[in-house]
């Protein structure tokens, strides 16, 4: 099977390949519309700027073939800001509008805490999950991001799978259907996050 | 549930061997970089430092390319640096396979950069490394691998790095770097109750109870060691053990 790798610039994008690569996946980079309507399955990785993933996307007129994709029941996997992007804005730069798949608004993480959330952390599982099967409750998972969804809301609540805990309880896993997102990196989350890939690969079969 | 303290091997090259030293002096060969990345990875180290010590223009290349090896090995983060002075050396990294980039030098230089390079990549891709020096009543940033002196103070320099967008702080004692008599618990400390990004204490590590020191009493986020775990005097997967029946968060490898 081959996996896209939407390609707007993204430090991470290389790390993802790397990862599929490890366990045989054949993937390949798109950045036109005409590539995203052709993939059978898609990956938004991310890491950065919000603002510079959704530029990105409306500079290569990617936005419309992207949702066109993804609510054509393409399976997809959203990786930090590809998980925020499918929302339908962010504290980071309020004025562009996120792909409007889901609905909600990624926050700025608050609290006590230092940001970034750096490091690995636990999840609290709220739901039957296929990314996250066969993977120990107690997992770690590598996250490095200052912002996220709350987990509040209920669509919202519906849709996530698993939260993290960091200031305050965001969607750190969210599906439906097609649709596979996830705040953490698991193509820097060692074998488990090495698992959640299998998953979604078998899901998207 | 909380984040996990992490544990750090470090590499610091010589753009293509793993080389130690004492106190930031008395370079010796210690081993393949490769080699040692796929140990660690498989040990369940939480992320991995490389770091070209010699940084000189001409051995870059071969730089870049132990970053792509080494990258090639691991499922955990990777921070690279060393010599980085401006974007493009920075790009030149992240291109070959760092998450993270660490500036020291140039930072102090032109601390202008750290905005640059935060701009570009996010500020959780962005590690101020600092080498602090205890000088009487307040610890001294130095630069170019510990021997310049400059008139910094290492907490100060620190909150205006992360004021700039530096994403975490490496802080590394001088004094203690490569001596195996314990990180530099006051320092730490100091630096986690004042900076508002993670602290990776680094120097000095020998026993895993200097480890949960530094977690404890110095409130640090990840502690870095480097000959410990070259040597085989210290396994990953043991210290992390140790950590645990101490109550100290870790992440077990599975």
């Amino acid at each position: 099977m081959n996996i896209s790798l939407l390609d707007y610039g993204a430090g991470n994008l290389p790390s993802v390949e790397r990862a599929l690569r490890r366990l045989g996946i054949e993937t390949d980079r798109i950045s036109t519309s005409a590539g995203v309507a052709k993939a059978s399955a898609l990956i938004l990785p991310g890491v950065g700027h919000y603002g510079a993933l959704i530029r990105a996307l409306d500079r290569d007129g990617l936005r419309q073939s992207l949702v066109a994709a993804i609510e054509g029941g393409v399976p997809f996997l959203g990786i930090c800001l590809g998980l925020q992007a499918l929302f339908e804005n962010s504290d980071e730069a309020p004025d562009l509008q996120g792909l409007e798949i889901l609905s909600g608004s990624v926050r700025v993480l608050r609290g006590a805490v230092k940001l970034p959330h750096m490091g690995w952390d636990q999840l609290q599982v709220k739901a039957g999950s296929r990314l996250l099967e066969g993977i120990d409750s107690a997992a770690y998972f590598y996250f490095a991001h200052s912002y996220a969804v709350p987990y509040s809301g209920e669509e919202r609540v519906l849709k996530t799978r698993a939260t993290c805990s960091y200031g305050g309880e965001f969607v750190a896993v969210t599906e439906t259907e097609n649709i596979f997102a996830v705040q953490f990196h698991p193509e820097k989350s060692g074998a488990t996050g090495e698992r959640v890939l299998q998953n979604f690969l078998r899901n998207a079969a | 549930m909380s984040l996990a303290h992490r544990i750090i091997p470090c590499l610091d090259t010589d753009g293509e061997r793993v080389v130690k030293g004492v106190n930031f002096v008395a370079l010796r060969d210690a081993g393949d970089p490769v080699a040692l990345a796929r140990r660690y990875n498989a040990e369940g180290a939480d992320e991995l430092v490389v770091l070209d010590i010699a940084a000189s223009r001409d051995r870059r290349p071969t730089f870049l390319e132990t970053i792509q090896k080494v990258a090639a090995e691991l499922a955990i983060p990777l921070t690279a640096g060393g010599g980085i002075r401006t974007l493009d050396d920075a790009r030149a990294v992240v291109r070959a396979g760092a998450d993270k980039i660490t500036v020291n030098t140039a930072a102090v230089l032109r601390p202008e950069l750290i905005s640059e390079l935060s701009e570009e990549f996010g500020s959780q891709a962005v590690v101020l490394a600092i080498d602090a020096k205890w000088d009487g009543d307040f610890w001294r940033v130095m630069t170019t691998g510990g021997r310049v002196s400059t008139d910094l103070d290492t907490i100060s320099w620190a909150t205006k790095g992360a004021q700039l967008g530096a994403g975490e702080i490496l802080l590394t004692s001088v004094d203690r770097d490569g001596t195996q008599s314990g990180f530099d618990v006051a320092l730490t400390a100091a630096m986690s109750k004042q900076v508002m990004v993670p602290v990776i204490a680094s120097g000095g590590a020998r026993w895993p109870q200097h480890f949960a020191e530094i977690f404890c009493e110095g409130a640090a986020d990840a502690a870095l060691a480097a000959s410990i775990f070259h040597d085989e005097i210290q396994s990953i997967r043991a210290l992390k053990e140790f950590l645990a029946d101490q109550k100290i968060q870790v992440r077990l490898p599975c």
